[in-house]
């Protein structure tokens, strides 16, 4: 798994029956401290993630079986959690991106 | 397997059930040096690691399902499967 950031929205209509119901996100990598990382993904969501939340989304056959719809389905990239807070070494959080049982939501 | 040094954890409410229960680390890839290497990713804990350690790494599905111990987790792919206590470099 990788950290991200939600950085847009993804709107198909015409799209493969598998992805029905799914939340088509559009996802920056970060590192623990909150840079870039590489470039921008598209990932589907199954952890009720929305726009400016830092998330963790798995690439790779992986993300695919976490598909409601079944395994069969050509998802490469899958949201699995919204991170509430990461504490890097010094015991520091850096990167909290909500209230403790918010939303989860950038502020 | 890689080397790799624990450099932060995760905290997550709202996630996938096969995440539940799982303590999940930021490790950051490092050469035998101990110098980073590569980007840093987010691995599962099947051996009580915390941040600062040296850690072996599987980044391969059914190794890393191995390690925790739970076949069914279909979506994990990275797993913390190791502490290392020392490496020894020929020549050094």
């Amino acid at each position: 798994m990788k950290l991200g950031r939600v950085i847009g929205r993804v709107v198909c209509t015409q799209k493969m029956e598998c992805f029905d119901g799914l939340k088509l996100l559009l996802v920056q990598p970060v590192d623990e401290n909150g840079s870039d990382a590489g470039s921008a993904l598209v990932a589907f969501d199954v952890a009720k993630a929305g726009e400016g939340d830092l998330v963790m989304f798995e690439a790779g056959k992986e993300a695919a079986q976490a598909n409601p719809n079944g395994w069969f389905n050509p998802g490469d990239a899958a949201i699995l959690g919204v991170v509430d807070a990461v504490n890097v070494a010094e015991g520091t959080a850096t990167a909290v991106s909500g209230a403790p049982g918010g939303t989860g939501r950038k502020k | 397997m890689t080397l790799a040094r624990v450099t932060a954890n995760v905290v997550s409410t709202e996630k996938h059930p096969h995440y539940t229960g799982q303590k999940i680390l930021v490790v950051q890839p490092v050469g035998p040096d101990g110098k980073p290497k590569g980007k840093s990713l987010l691995a599962v804990d099947g051996v009580q690691a915390g941040i600062g350690d040296l850690v072996l790494v599987v980044d391969e599905g059914g190794s890393a399902r191995m390690v925790i111990g739970d076949e069914a987790a279909l979506t994990i792919r990275t797993a913390i499967c190791g502490i290392v206590d020392r490496v020894d470099v020929q020549g050094e």
